[in-house]
């Protein structure tokens, strides 16, 4: 008997455009074979996000493209650009 | 007491573009045991028992004082104590004070401490690093705390090491919000010497690395803030009198290194295309508010936002 499981690759780019570079990466595996957290890798996982659609990773978000609040045109916050790719995993139950 | 020893200007900066300075096995080897002596050992865990119960206890047992926010900082520790001959250091007390100025205020200070994987064991728990985040409840304000990292024994890799991202500090987030962001191009972990001192901008995102090793991993953090003004309080003898206005894209040979203007437009490897400029932005108006010069830039950069029709109108 088997059953479907996510994993989850979230990539943060240079851009809005999907093969711009990786700044920066999550991985969270809903198979529980391997553990991710903080800290894990200091090498993303693939160079850009076109890279991670040709190993077979299905994306599923991206972030919009909001306009700039008045008053608020230089601040700085949140890592803008957040792709989130799955794959989805067959596993014994 | 030994003179403090002010920062210098390119060290102001650097701390200004990259929010955070390292000074490696800065602390006596002496001080550094009487630390670990006064902070006590980690006991073993016993069947079942959790981490935070024996972090809590450790906390109890140890000889480093409970002290209230508020007090003087230079005052907040017994001078003859590990932590109060670690605050007369020369290094110690000319950093707080290049940063925050003549009298900075004690906030609140904790003994970290990442404890090896037969601990999480006993507790039937994973042993996982610590997500990361900003030491912040949204702070718009431009003037900064400063958090002094202190690692009283060498930290290797396996212990996995305090680990902040550079350059991150002026990004306005609201604390735990970015634990998403599990790693970052150009993050660091604190691999160091014993006697090894962070400086930080309250803002850097950071987060405790996992220990894999056998050993109790110790970190102690003092934050703290200023009550007078925290502006021009370094060594300002090589604080140039007049900023460079230096060729910008179209150039013929590197920038010079080390001036301030490369030091503040030097970006970090994870910065976006677009927002890297707003970057600059931002390290450049933290600049003029240290240096308490509105008219100083780099590049162009805020000169360019600046100069608009509108703004030349209504000089």
């Amino acid at each position: 008997m088997t059953a479907l499981r996510q994993k989850v690759l979230v990539l943060y780019l240079k851009s809005s455009a999907l093969d711009s570079p990786v700044t920066a990466w999550a991985q969270y595996d809903g198979t529980g074979q391997t553990l991710h957290m903080a800290g894990d890798e200091d090498e993303p996982p693939y160079p850009t996000g076109v890279a991670a659609l040709k190993d077979g990773w299905r994306l599923f978000q991206a972030s919009q493209l909001l306009p700039h609040a008045r008053g608020e045109e230089f601040d700085l916050a949140y890592l803008k650009y957040e792709f989130l790719f799955e794959q989805l995993m067959e596993v014994d139950r | 007491m030994t003179e403090p020893l002010r920062l210098t200007t390119r060290e102001v900066a650097t701390f200004v573009a990259r929010g955070f300075l390292r000074f490696d096995a800065a602390v006596l080897a002496e001080i550094n045991e009487q630390f670990l002596e006064e902070a006590g050992r980690i006991r073993d865990p016993r069947p079942g028992e959790r981490v935070h119960r024996i972090h809590a206890e450790a906390l109890a047992k140890a000889r480093i004082p409970e002290v209230a926010p508020g007090a003087p900082l230079f005052e907040a520790y017994p001078p003859e104590s590990a932590l109060g001959r670690l605050m007369r250091l020369p290094r110690v007390a000319g950093g707080f004070r290049s940063l925050l100025g003549e009298a900075p205020v004690f906030d609140h200070h904790f003994l970290h401490v990442t404890f090896p994987p037969k601990f999480h064991a006993a507790a039937s728990r994973e042993n996982v690093s610590q997500n990361t985040h900003q030491d912040s409840t949204i702070d718009p304000g431009a003037g900064f705390d400063v958090q002094l990292m202190y690692f009283p024994h060498a930290v290797t890799r396996e212990m996995g090491g305090t680990r902040f991202t550079p350059g991150t500090h002026l990004h306005k987030v609201s604390e735990a919000a970015i634990g998403r962001y599990q790693n970052m191009v150009g993050q660091q972990h604190m691999v160091c010497e014993a006697g090894t001192l962070l400086f930080l901008h309250h803002g850097i995102w950071h987060g405790g690395g996992v220990n894999h090793a056998d050993q109790a991993r110790y970190m102690f953090k003092i934050r703290a803030h200023a009550s007078t003004r925290q502006t021009r309080c370094w060594n300002l003898e090589d604080l140039p009198r007049r900023n460079a206005r230096r060729p910008i894209f179209f150039t013929k040979s590197a920038p010079e290194p080390d001036t301030i203007e490369t030091i503040l437009t030097t970006p970090e490897p994870w910065f976006e295309f677009d927002t890297g400029r707003l970057e600059f932005v931002n390290r450049i108006k933290l600049w003029r508010y240290m240096t308490e010069d509105p008219a100083y830039d780099a590049d162009y950069w805020l000169t360019r936002l600046e100069a608009t029709p509108e703004a030349q109108a209504a000089r």
